[in-house]
């Protein structure tokens, strides 16, 4: 059996007087992309940026690489951040650094690397999301929304994850670009980087992607399964939170 | 009332602990050391234009103010250790704090907070890079070099600013100002005025850093946060004044 990557259990968050996780448990196994679905404001993102350890549970346990992290500091999370590779629904791309340099930055932070062989590094993070080298020297300012968005994947890959964390990767993208970075998170799998959760309210993307889909509602897991049993289940919450994506 | 009890009590504890991460983060690795001298460059030369006019100005206004006044008193011999020992101990820290810090923090807050609200910060956190050693002790590093020597040269243009107007406007011998001005002061005048310098620079940089890391809610949160650095960074430098004061006359009168 794989080893688990994540285990979450009984995971809880509040901000303020709002309960946004309640009792939350989950294993995400070495090999495994799960999708995390629910509707805006349903606590995906939350869920996340705790497995990256971005913010602390206010109860439960999380596992990460083997490690439980609710009560690590900032700097010993650091090392288990090198382990995985977060792309953000806005990229989050540094905006004074051009693309070269973005997609540089993990390479000159943690590795003694020469420049020729960063440089070449940058350019095959590129070609893995289909970027030509022509976008190196453009400001994130400069670029669409689909380039910023693989732009960002590129530089989550300089830290050569074990596992890659998707913030809806397809937000905000037309259906063709959508479709794009969908089949760009599958073929990363076939090699790169096999194992991922990726949050999203795209049906059609957790259909292209997910070994496993959970969705949120209410805080709780409504459901959580194979891709099949959950999107073509008959649990009523389930159904009705689809039939309002669908639409 | 409650509410903003609560809001003073959060920002005065989240600038104690961003001091103490920033200790506990000050061993930098070399690669680092660029942007120290980078931090350097654009607190020290870029402030240099505003620091030096303003102690001129300052300078020229407090000596002719006090010769007018101490004429009165006949005692207009002594405006030259008098304006030196004001420029040296107060005017010359705290005009320079003030007014390079509240660019400077302004500054560091505007950068720091459109970095956290377009989630930069999270993207270097997640890239497992201490952002508290990327982003924030450079600049406390810089300001512990750059408020002193601003405050050095401020001294001095201050003091030979005042001794030109009393050259121009009161026809004073400037030999005899010069010698009344040396009997008088004392290196400990001017030493205690570096030190504070230290402390404010250290202090109006960890105020614009904290108000930039703990900015919320979008533009118009970065907005606020970059005012509210101008008003903490005066209010901060004129209060931590006064106890440096007390301090200072204590440890070293």
């Amino acid at each position: 059996m794989p080893e688990p990557v994540v285990e979450a259990v009984d995971l809880r968050k509040s901000f303020d007087s709002t309960e946004v996780l309640r009792d939350v448990s989950f294993t995400v196994s070495k090999g495994e992309t799960l999708v995390v679905m629910g509707g805006s404001g349903a606590g995906k993102t939350v869920l996340l940026r705790l497995v990256a350890g971005l913010i602390r549970p206010d109860g439960g346990q999380l596992r990460v690489f083997g490690r439980s992290i609710e009560h690590l500091s900032e700097e010993e999370l650091l090392p288990l951040r090198r382990r995985m590779g977060y792309v953000f629904q806005g990229a989050a791309l540094f905006d004074s650094l051009s693309v070269r340099e973005n997609v540089a930055y993990p390479f000159r932070e943690h590795t003694s690397l020469g420049e020729a062989e960063i440089a070449e590094r940058v350019v095959r993070n590129l070609s893995l999301v289909g970027l030509s080298s022509e976008v190196l020297p453009l400001l994130p300012s400069e670029l669409s929304g689909g380039m910023r968005k693989r732009v960002g994947i590129a530089r989550a890959l300089s830290v050569e994850p074990e596992m890659l964390l998707f913030d809806e990767p397809t937000g905000g993208l037309d259906p063709t670009n959508s479709k794009l970075v969908a089949e760009l998170i599958l073929q990363l799998r076939g090699g790169v980087c096999d194992t991922a959760i990726v949050v999203t309210h795209d049906v059609e993307l957790a259909k292209t992607v997910a070994d496993r889909v959970a969705v949120l509602i209410d805080g709780r897991f409504g459901a959580l399964g194979p891709v099949d049993a959950v999107l073509g289940g008959n649990d009523p919450a389930v159904q009705a939170f689809l039939a309002g994506a669908a639409r | 009332m409650e509410a903003y009890l609560r809001r003073t009590a959060v920002w005065y504890g989240g600038v104690g602990l961003l001091t103490g991460q920033v200790f506990r983060s000050l061993a930098l690795p070399p690669k680092y050391f660029r942007l120290v001298v980078q931090e350097i460059e654009v607190m020290g030369v870029q402030s240099l234009g505003v620091a030096l006019t303003a102690a001129i100005f300052t300078g020229m206004v407090f000596t002719i103010q006090s010769a007018v006044n101490m004429a009165r008193f006949g005692a207009e011999s002594y405006v030259g250790p008098l304006a030196a020992l004001a420029i040296l101990r107060e005017l010359g820290p705290v005009l320079t704090a003030i007014l390079v810090g509240g660019k400077v923090a302004s500054g560091i807050t505007a950068e720091l907070g459109s970095m956290k609200v377009t989630e930069q910060i999270d993207a270097l956190r997640t890239l497992g890079v201490n952002y508290i050693k990327r982003l924030v002790v450079p600049r406390v590093l810089a300001a512990l070099v750059v408020f002193p020597l601003l405050t050095v040269l401020a001294d001095a243009v201050g003091v030979l600013g005042g001794m030109a107007i009393m050259f121009l406007e009161r026809g004073a011998d400037i030999y005899a100002y010069w010698n009344v001005t040396t009997y008088w002061v004392v290196p400990k005048d001017f030493l205690t005025g570096i030190g504070k310098s230290v402390f404010f620079g250290v202090i109006v940089t960890l105020i614009g850093c904290y108000n930039g890391l703990s900015t919320q809610g979008g533009t118009e949160g970065l907005g606020r946060a970059t005012t509210a650095t101008v008003v903490h960074v005066t209010m901060g430098v004129i209060v931590s004044d006064f106890f440096l004061t007390k301090l200072f006359l204590t440890l070293f009168y």
